[in-house]
């Protein structure tokens, strides 16, 4: 019995540096049609 | 929220609510499943009575033990915040992207495209420079707090107003510095009119390049074809792998689109990986519900398993040393969007607009055209402030089937514009694409997973 964990950061630590809104809009990228938030990286300067 | 899934003889379970996932053994799923809603005791005894588990109750309370540290931690079996966070406005997402119509026109037609098959009737089907700086002034005027701005060229074909590109490009940056602004740029293009002088400009000013490309020659000829029929594959692929082999690792994507034409799109992906692409993204057609090519539920199956196999060729070529990229399968769990990003989406309507050759707003690129969704224009500004409340206030919290799904924090509630055409609103969903969004973020956390160090 084993268990692996993937990623440290929960969602709710990310509202401690959040919300600057300096990351890409999600259809600049590639997609264009069919857009999700998953692959927009966190842009914070001070995170 | 727990979410469990099995892929490549690996078991998965994603604490949906902290976005915390966890590989382990089978008994390692059935543990963290059972611990759930059952005391430890009751845990243990269940795992011992189960025919799959080899473990001795020692090693169950051992991992028992893990699993309430992580609980404590909030990393596991964690509440849901959505509900006690505040619902963005319009004050909270100041624009700070454009995508830029700057050719209603076309050299191509290609059948499913959703920006008129190359068929646009505008009088004025090129932006003059004059509205694109305008779009620019309008641009640095709304985004008060924001620091990066992104402007995407589309159209329409771009490279049919190559020279208005410049221009914007050059205006942008010669305000950069007084307005404490920086610009970033994407172009997209069907690739026909790409000669070495467009390519070395591309590659030396846009921060992101966009190549579309179908794959297989048969595949990509079907659609993408010129105006007197013929496929345009032979004159478009040469010049993507010059560009790919000068960009190097600048960021570039091959996107592809898959139509009920080409269920099989795996074997498009390996085409285009065999011609030298390794920057890839393949995206679900969009079109009518009536047409011939629009995706059906019944092709979901068949769908799952190309996805399925990307995945596997993902793992496999990162283990060789000779790793590609997937756009959807790159998220990043360590460095990923905020809870307050995942909570307002793509920001269409309000951070994120379309402009038209003759300067009119649209909430993003899919509704240009649609006159019910016209915001205003760039000389004027907003006009239509009511549609623009509406785009802003539209967040995860106004999707009321979004609430108990798992995958919530990957995709914000959806595309707007795919959420109105199958529902009528903006606040419905496109279920089909769901099903398609939630295999791929299953093999995107399985690949994440298994290709970690």
């Amino acid at each position: 019995m084993f268990i692996k964990t993937i990623n440290k950061r929960t969602l709710k630590d990310s509202l401690k540096h959040g919300g600057c809104g300096e990351c890409q809009t999600s259809c600049q990228s590639a997609c264009k049609t069919s857009c999700g938030v998953a692959n927009q990286p966190c842009e914070n300067p001070n995170r | 929220m727990l979410h469990q899934f099995e892929l490549f003889d690996s078991y998965f379970s994603l604490d949906a609510n902290s976005g915390n996932l966890y590989m382990t053994d089978k008994s390692g799923a059935q543990a963290i499943k059972l611990y759930e809603n059952n005391s430890k005791e009751e845990c243990i005894r269940l795992l011992l009575d189960s025919n799959d588990c080899q473990t001795s109750k020692d090693d169950i309370e051992q991992f028992l033990h893990q699993l309430q540290e992580l609980k404590d931690e909030g990393k596991l079996y964690s509440p849901d915040i959505l509900p006690y966070i505040k619902k963005p406005n319009k004050k909270d997402k100041p624009l700070k992207a454009l995508c830029l119509n700057v050719a209603h026109s076309c050299n191509l037609c290609c059948n499913y495209c959703f920006a008129a098959a190359g068929s646009f009737t505008d009088e004025q089907p090129l932006m003059p420079l004059s509205v694109g700086k305008a779009a620019i002034d309008f641009l640095i005027e709304s985004s008060k707090g924001r620091y990066n701005l992104d402007v995407d060229f589309f159209g329409g074909e771009p490279l049919l107003n190559i020279d208005v590109v410049k221009a914007i490009v050059e205006y942008a940056r010669s305000l950069e510095k007084t307005h404490k602004k920086h610009f970033r740029f994407t172009f997209t293009t069907n690739g026909v009119l790409l000669n070495d002088d467009i390519i070395e400009y591309l590659n030396n000013n846009m921060d992101n390049v966009v190549l579309s490309l179908d794959g297989r020659k048969e595949v990509h000829d079907y659609f993408r074809k010129t105006p007197n029929g013929k496929g345009s594959y032979d004159i478009v692929v040469p010049k993507f792998q010059k560009f790919a082999k000068i960009r190097g690792d600048k960021e570039y994507y091959i996107r592809a689109t898959f139509t009920r034409h080409n269920l099989d799109f795996f074997s498009d992906i390996l085409h285009m990986l065999s011609l030298g692409f390794n920057e890839l993204s393949m995206e679900p057609v969009v079109t009518s519900p009536d047409s011939p090519e629009a995706i059906r539920e019944t092709d979901l199956p068949q769908i799952f398993k190309q996805y399925e196999l990307l995945a596997k060729e993902m793992i496999e070529r990162h283990k060789n040393g000779k790793p590609f990229g997937f756009y959807h399968y790159n998220i990043s769990l360590d460095n990923g969007p905020c809870l307050y990003k995942l909570l307002s989406g793509c920001g269409t309507g309000c951070e994120y607009m379309a402009v038209t050759p003759r300067g009119e707003l649209y909430p993003c690129h899919r509704f240009v055209g649609d006159e019910r969704f016209l915001l205003g224009n760039v000389f004027e500004g907003i006009t239509n402030t009511v549609m623009v409340k509406e785009f802003a206030e539209n967040c995860l919290l106004s999707h009321k089937e979004c609430k108990q799904c798992w995958a919530k924090y990957f995709c914000a509630g959806g595309c707007a514009a795919n959420n109105f055409e199958a529902s009528g609103c903006i606040s419905g969903i496109y279920t089909i694409g769901c099903e398609m969004f939630k295999k791929r973020i299953e093999c995107a956390l399985a690949v994440k997973a298994l290709c970690a160090d």
